[in-house]
Parts: structure tokens; C-alpha cells; sequence
């Protein structure tokens, strides 16, 4: 009885997820693929046990596989949000349901976001209906300017969502970093050169106490495998010279895999980062100097790094709990301020996929992971939005929290009835 | 500039002397004591402007009408004519704007450039007179930094005018301003001339959580609930009506002035139907308080503000008569924004209330064509039919009536305000952008034109400045 109950309440709610993997194929579409292929039109795309087992533009699906006719729309890779915090946050103001930080915390880099994801979250089916399959999900600074690890995930809000737990150890090497260092750039970079003579010094130097110079016994345990290279820092930073110190550990540090996020005045050192190969996360709407690290900021950013050959990735930065799935529309303005169609799909797509090396390829090709979405128009188009999703080959549910309040409201009457009694 | 003064104060007064006796004619000249409504007057004029055909481009009207291959007539500063073909008057500036889009210039009623600018140092938070929980007193232009490199952002996204406001920390935050957004060095150099004042005032989380310090525990702070809002409120209209009463019976019967008290002064000017209220208020349920307060106090709320919840009461809002100033889709960065959904403009506007796209944000503000655009789809899908041409009225006559500016600005119709953009494209589109932005007739923005491309004080002699933004 009680089984019986919560199935037909799941089902009810409209949040539950398609059992399995179907044998589907999408026909009639227009596909982005991500790679050397480019863009097929009037294509098929077949999946089968949640990977993509064939495509092309006269490829025919094995007969009796369903079909779903794209009437010449987009089909594309799964958008990738690739700095987010969904689902690690419900309410951003309500301390008790927020988990992206921890000021009281004695540790840093031990701190792993992932702890706090909750798949069920709303935050993950709004932003999954947007088309944003997969996210990398960074903790905030609360106490110190190590962060904490940040993981990867898709968004299809299963149980086993998270495809690397510890995908990444963010670090503030910014305003925000210095502040919380003690209140400088000299106090961040002692803190951060502490921070790896420790990690590199583990257990040694912790034999006879329990702190190194600047990490916990257990920060410095787990900042081993990213100061050894076998795991990406993504350092927040935006001044030119802020950038030019990351080069500069990089070149004195050759085995770091090094990403920065934000880099607004990264097209100041554009050269410098492509030599050095550092990939960059940039938010294509920042244009204003809002601090004195930010006085270059402009919405040629995007189109200058990528000229100059810095793998580049778009995210929606503000509010990055809720609305990092407006990483759509910051890569369409993208193109309106210079970048190709092309560079800005891959910079929500294959280059974030290849910065966190994520379980999936952010591109649609025979043998690859069956996630894309088929769109009702140009996929980075602010009228445009998905008519279907596919995680690992199985199609989501497109009905989130928001779209069911739309529908209890749509008619206000509640002559015969309050609206309560309405879902 | 023009000086406006109560009307109760018009008349001059005859003062009784000591002796109670009857006044002689010396005591004529003494007039009754005047309160100036307009002591910071906007010092803008328009700047010089060509006589302007813009030709051949789809023409949004901003109040539902569409021309497709349209001509709009700019002369002396202001919309001469729109039609399907107009013949050049000698001597014009004709552009052709084959496969462009001209609409009126957007209005954004719900800004805090220059109060809240870039860079957002510490020196620079001017928006919130957070002293105390009601502080009528305080007028937002008084904290605008009109150097704010904001306010060129904002019109490179097509933004003419825009309306400035305090914070929500207070139960009443202060006054609003509606500027011109042209660079100024003054604050009353972008005043929109004639604009009415306006009074901010907030709901719900933002004041009570500002002001109930001490846990709800003698001797904390006030508000600590919506309960405490709500009474804050009425304490201060009851103050301000009993204020009024006292002017208006000096007004009628003279004898001494009233104390001056610059917060009642502005909650005056609103129960006299001069100064328009904009509230920030997010929860349907709190709205409805809010409508009921206002009859109860004589007053109408001109426009919500964020209004998450709008949907919720649709229809009471048209009822009512009060606007909705909106996010496309902002949600969940607070308990009371938790109930927010994408369909939330279109489905005021379907109830026949007032709706408004508005930005309370320096980004935002640049690409309000965008948030009206997602809105719109968004709508479409959930089968509200609106089109393109009806829903640019949320982005200019809507704001322009919330703001009590709409004889001037906010459509190309005959005699108005030129202030005027035309787009590279479908506005609409992610892709479009404002290449020629006009203000009263003048060319004050050129795309990739360096000298119309404003540069502010601030951004002189730093990295970037005169780059593309």
C-alpha cells in the first residue's frame, strides 16, 4: 500500500525520471556535432544503451527503433554550465539550505562541494529543462581562499549524477581571495606557496603537529593529487597582473593543471595565456570595471581570447546557484559582440568538457555518451528552447517545480474551487 | 526651469494682529509660507538635432502597432510622423535602415546606476539610507554619481530613460528620480524635466531583516516581521495624513505654519497625488495587504516591483490598476523570489494588467529587448498568444505611464519625445543590437563610432578605456 502510494504521488508530481535507456533515434535534424563533422543537416542520430551508436546524413536506424522527427530543427551536444552551483543551494538567503560555503569551517581544500549536492534539488530540473545536461559545480568561499573541491555532474537528478567527485580544487586568487587571506595579494600568494609546500610535504611535515603553514592535516592530504598535477585548480582572478601571476606558477609549476575563472581583463594577456595553455572560463556579459580588478572588462573578451587561441568556456556567472542555465544566452551574445557560432558552442560544449575532463565529450559522435537536446529553433536564440532531452540516452522529464505553478495559474477562476486543489 | 509649489499655498495670507483686531492693508504683503516642490530642477535641454528620415526599417510603435518597411520622421527633437513612406523634407538626414528595426527607446523604471555604480567600492553605496527603517526624507538623486560608466552601458542597450531608486532595506526608502540617460556632469543635468517624484517603499525579507536586529529581544530593532512592516507602514501614513491635514488647514485658514518634516513632505506629496509610489514587493499575498493599505490611507501604488509573484494576481492587479515590474526569469536567491516562473510577464499582461520588463541591475539593464523576448516565447509556449509589437510595450509605454511620463516619452507617436533606437536586427533576436541611439532627436549613441561612444570620467586613463564594451 505504502509502495503503491509513493509511486502513483512520484508519478503525480511529474518530477520522476524515464525508467531506462530507450532505442531512439532522432531524425530530421539539423546536429551541431562538436566535431571535424560540423553540422549536418536533414541528419539522424541513433542511441542505444545511452550512447550514441550511429549518425549521419543517410544513416538509417535500425528498424522498429522509435523515432523522433526534428522537423529540420537543432539538435546539439548537451550544454554544459561549467561553473554552477545547482544543487548545492535552494534558497540563496536561507543559510539552513545553503551549502555552497562554510565560513565557520576549519578546513579548505578537504571541503568537498559534492558532500552537499542534492540531485532532487529544484535548481537541477529548472536548469536541466533549458537544455544544460551537465554542470561543474565549484563551492563558494566561505572562510578561507581555498574553497574546495568542486565535482562534475549531469542534471538528471538520479542518484548517481555525479560523474567526478572531485573534479577540481578552487581557488580565489583575486579581491576576494586577498581579503580572505588576510588582506592582500602578498597575503594570498604566502598562503597559496604554503598551501603547496604543505601538500607537497605531506604526512612529513605533520608528524609532530597537526598543522602545516597553511593547511589542516586533512587539507593538505587532499590538496596532494592537484599540486602534483592529477588535478585541475581553477583559480578565480580577473586584473592582467592577477593572470600573469597564474602564468607564472604555471611556468615555475609546469605539472599544474591550471584553469582560471572570470579573467576579465584576460584579453590583456591573451598570448601569454595561450602559450602557457591555460584555459579560461569567461562570462561573456561582464563589461563594466565593477571592481579596480575588473577596469578592462569588456564584451570583446571572448572574441579576443579565442582569436588569440586560448581554449575559452562561457558561464553565467551571477547568481550561479539559479541561473548558471543562462549560459545559453551568454554565448549568443557572444556572437553578437564578435565570436563565431561555432567557437561559442564549443565554449559550452567541448572545451568546458575537456577543462574538467568530464565524463562526457560535449560533442555528438558514433560511440559517445548519449546526451543532447533537440531545440524548436537557433539553440543560443533567447526564443528558442529544448523540446527534448536526453541524458545518457534517456529522454528527461521537461516539468519542473516552475512549470507547474505556470499551470496551477494560467486561469485564476476558482469560482468552484480554491486553486489550491489545482495540479 | 519651472518651480512647482503646493496649491494650497498659492494664495497669500492675511495675518491677525496681537490684538485680534481687523488687519490693515500692511499686512497684505505677507504671504503664506511656501514649500518648493522643485528645488534641485533639472537643468537638461535636448542637444542639437538634425532633421532625421529613417527609412525602410520594420517599425515597432512601443503601443502595439507594427510597419513593416516603415519611415520615421524625427524633427526639432521630436517623432514628426511614422508612416508606411514619407517623402524627405529638404535638407534631412535620411538613413536607411532596410532590414533594421526602430522602436522607441527602451525605459527601464527600476534602476540603481549611480547610486549603486561601478566600480562598487565601498565608498560608493549610496543606495540605501539604511538609518533608519523610514526615511522618506532621502531622495536617490542626491546619491547618484552621474560619472557612473553604467549609464553609456545602458544606452548602448537602447536605454533612453530610466528611473532612478533607493534601496529596499527601508519600509520607505526614499525618493526616485527619472533621468534622461544622457552623460551629464550633474545629476540635474539628466533630470527628466517634469518627470513626477516618486517614492520607493518596500515589502517583505529586505526590511526586516535589515532592521530586526536583536533577534526579536528588547531592545532590538523594528520591523522584525511582515507584522512589523505592515504597522510600520500605517504609523507613517497616519503621520502624514494628520501632517496634511495641518498644511491643508494653514492652507485654508493660515495662522503658523506647520513644521517642516522632510519625511512627511514626500508622504504628503503621495496622498496628494503628486508623487508616485513604486514598491518593492515580491509575494502575491503581501500585494493584496499592500492594495488594501493603500485605500485605507487614500493613495494608490503606482507599480510593484519584482512582483515574482504576479501571476499569482493577475487579475487583482488589473483591477486595481497598478503595473508589474518584472525579471524575466530571476528566482531563488530568496525565500519570497522562490515562487518565481519564466511565464510571469506574459501572464500579467494576459490579464489585462500593466506589465513592465525591468533590470535592477547594471547587466541587466543592457539587454532589457532580451528579457523581453525570453518572457514572450516563454509565454507563447504556454499559449499566450502576445505579439512582438504589443509586448515592446512593456519595455517603453508602460514603464513611461508608471513613471507619469508617457505624454512625452515612450512611442513613436506625433509630438513625442525622439527618443528613438534603431536596431541592427529583430530586437528581439540574441544577435541584435542598438546601433543609433537618439535622445530628443539627438544621435547620443553610434555603434562602433568612437565619438558617440560616451566615456565616463572614471574610465579615462585606465585599462580599456574607449575599447568596445
Amino acid at each position: 500500500m505504502i509502495r503503491t502510494l509513493l509511486l502513483s504521488t512520484t508519478a503525480a508530481v511529474g518530477l520522476a525520471l524515464s525508467a531506462a535507456a530507450q532505442d531512439v533515434a532522432i531524425v530530421n535534424a539539423k546536429i551541431w556535432t562538436g566535431t571535424d563533422a560540423g553540422t549536418l543537416e536533414n541528419a539522424t542520430v541513433y542511441m542505444s544503451d545511452g550512447t550514441i551508436q550511429g549518425m549521419g546524413v543517410n544513416y538509417a536506424p535500425p528498424s522498429g527503433t522509435r523515432l523522433i522527427d526534428a522537423g529540420g530543427n537543432w539538435v546539439t551536444p548537451g550544454i554544459i554550465a561549467p561553473f554552477s552551483r545547482v544543487g548545492t543551494v535552494e534558497v540563496g538567503a536561507e543559510d539552513s539550505t545553503n551549502d555552497t560555503n562554510a565560513s565557520g569551517s576549519a578546513f579548505s581544500v578537504a571541503l568537498r562541494a559534492a558532500d552537499g549536492f542534492n540531485p532532487a534539488a529544484t535548481t537541477v530540473a529548472i536548469t536541466r529543462v533549458e537544455g544544460v545536461t551537465q554542470i561543474a559545480v565549484a563551492p563558494a568561499n566561505g572562510g578561507s581562499m581555498i574553497a574546495g573541491q568542486g565535482f562534475t555532474a549531469d542534471t538528471s537528478g538520479a542518484p548517481d549524477s555525479i560523474s567526478n567527485e572531485r573534479a577540481f580544487v578552487y581557488v580565489d586568487l583575486g579581491e576576494g581571495g586577498a581579503g580572505l587571506a588576510g588582506g592582500s595579494r602578498p597575503a594570498a600568494w604566502a598562503a597559496l606557496r604554503g598551501a603547496f609546500a604543505d601538500a607537497r610535504g605531506y604526512p612529513a611535515r605533520f608528524m609532530a603537529h597537526n598543522e602545516g603553514d597553511t593547511l589542516t592535516r586533512a587539507d593538505a592530504q587532499a590538496f596532494g593529487p592537484a599540486v602534483r598535477g592529477q588535478q585541475l585548480i581553477l583559480v578565480a582572478a580577473h586584473r592582467a597582473s592577477d593572470l600573469r601571476q597564474v602564468i607564472e606558477l604555471k611556468a615555475e609549476n609546469l605539472n599544474l593543471n591550471l584553469a582560471i575563472v572570470g579573467a576579465d581583463e584576460g584579453w590583456m594577456v591573451a598570448d601569454e595565456l595561450a602559450a602557457a595553455r591555460i584555459p579560461v572560463i569567461v562570462d561573456p556579459f561582464s563589461n563594466l570595471p565593477a571592481s579596480f580588478a575588473q577596469l578592462g572588462a569588456t564584451s570583446r573578451n571572448a572574441e579576443r581570447l579565442i582569436e588569440a587561441g586560448v581554449p575559452t568556456a562561457f558561464a553565467h556567472l551571477s547568481n550561479s546557484g539559479h541561473q548558471s542555465r543562462l549560459v545559453l544566452q551568454s554565448a549568443g551574445n557572444a556572437v553578437a559582440n564578435g565570436v563565431s557560432f561555432d567557437d561559442a558552442m564549443a565554449a559550452i560544449t567541448v572545451v568546458p568538457a575537456n577543462i574538467f575532463g568530464m565524463g562526457v565529450s560535449g560533442t555528438i559522435e558514433r560511440g559517445g555518451v548519449a546526451d543532447l537536446v533537440v531545440w524548436d529553433g537557433d539553440p543560443l536564440e533567447v526564443m528558442t528552447a529544448p523540446t527534448a532531452v536526453f541524458i545518457e540516452g534517456i529522454e528527461q522529464s521537461l516539468v519542473t517545480r516552475q512549470t507547474k505553478l505556470r499551470d496551477r495559474y494560467l486561469d485564476l477562476d476558482e469560482t468552484d474551487q480554491p486553486l489550491a486543489y489545482k495540479r | 526651469m519651472k518651480h512647482f509649489f503646493f496649491a494650497m499655498a498659492s494664495a497669500s495670507l492675511l495675518l491677525t494682529g496681537c490684538g485680534g483686531g481687523e488687519t490693515d492693508d500692511t499686512t497684505d504683503s505677507v504671504e503664506k509660507v511656501e514649500i518648493d516642490r522643485n528645488p534641485y530642477p533639472s537643468t537638461y535641454a535636448p542637444y542639437p538635432s538634425a532633421v532625421t528620415l529613417i527609412k525602410d526599417a520594420t517599425v515597432l510603435d512601443g503601443i502595439g502597432g507594427e510597419i513593416a518597411g516603415g519611415d520615421v520622421l524625427l524633427v526639432d527633437g521630436k517623432v514628426s510622423e511614422v508612416a508606411a513612406e514619407i517623402a524627405a523634407p529638404d535638407g534631412a538626414n535620411v538613413i536607411n535602415a532596410q532590414g533594421k528595426w526602430v522602436t522607441p527607446g527602451i525605459i527601464d523604471n527600476h534602476s540603481h546606476l549611480g547610486v549603486y555604480p561601478s566600480p562598487s567600492v565601498s565608498a560608493h553605496g549610496d543606495g540605501n539610507e539604511i538609518s533608519g527603517a523610514v526615511t522618506a526624507e532621502v531622495w536617490a538623486e542626491h546619491g547618484i554619481w552621474p560619472q557612473d560608466p553604467g549609464f553609456p552601458r545602458a544606452l548602448a542597450g537602447g536605454i533612453t530613460s530610466m528611473q532612478i531608486l533607493p534601496g529596499s532595506a527601508n519600509l520607505f526608502g526614499g525618493r526616485g528620480v527619472t533621468l534622461k540617460n544622457v552623460p551629464s556632469r550633474t545629476v540635474q543635468g539628466m533630470k527628466f524635466p517634469d518627470a513626477p517624484y516618486t517614492l520607493k517603499m518596500a515589502c517583505g525579507e529586505n526590511p526586516k531583516r535589515v532592521y530586526g536586529y536583536g533577534g526579536g529581544r528588547f531592545p532590538g530593532g523594528a520591523p522584525y516581521s511582515r507584522m512589523g512592516n505592515v504597522a510600520g507602514y500605517r504609523m507613517a501614513w497616519a503621520k502624514a495624513v494628520e501632517y496634511k491635514r495641518k498644511w491643508d488647514k494653514y492652507a485654508e485658514d493660515g495662522g503658523d505654519p506647520p513644521t517642516r518634516d522632510l519625511e512627511l513632505d514626500t508622504l504628503m506629496g503621495v496622498l496628494n497625488g503628486d508623487i508616485l509610489v513604486h514598491m518593492h514587493c515580491y509575494r502575491a499575498d503581501e500585494m493584496v495587504q499592500i492594495m488594501d493599505m493603500s485605500h485605507e490611507f487614500g493613495y494608490k501604488v503606482t507599480s510593484f516591483h519584482h512582483a515574482v509573484e504576479s501571476y499569482k494576481i493577475a487579475d487583482k492587479l488589473a483591477d486595481y490598476g497598478a503595473c508589474s515590474a518584472m525579471w524575466a526569469d530571476w528566482w531563488g536567491f530568496k525565500m519570497e523570489a522562490y515562487d518565481g516562473i519564466r511565464e510571469n510577464i506574459p501572464m500579467v499582461h494576459k490579464a489585462g494588467a500593466c506589465a513592465i520588463v525591468h533590470s535592477d541591475d547594471d547587466i541587466g539593464i543592457q539587454r532589457l529587448n532580451q528579457e523581453a523576448a525570453k518572457a514572450l516565447s516563454d509565454g507563447r509556449r504556454a499559449g499566450i498568444q502576445i505579439s512582438n509589437a504589443d509586448a515592446w510595450q512593456w519595455l517603453s509605454a508602460n514603464p513611461a505611464k508608471s513613471l507619469g511620463i508617457f505624454e512625452q516619452t515612450g512611442s513613436l507617436e506625433p509630438g513625442k519625445n525622439a527618443d528613438v533606437v534603431i536596431w541592427s536586427g529583430d530586437p528581439f533576436s540574441v544577435y541584435s543590437q542598438a546601433e543609433q541611439v537618439f535622445i530628443d532627436g539627438a544621435l547620443m549613441y553610434e555603434r562602433g563610432n568612437q565619438t558617440l561612444t560616451p566615456v565616463m570620467d572614471f574610465e579615462l586613463g585606465q585599462p580599456g578605456e574607449g575599447d568596445l564594451k
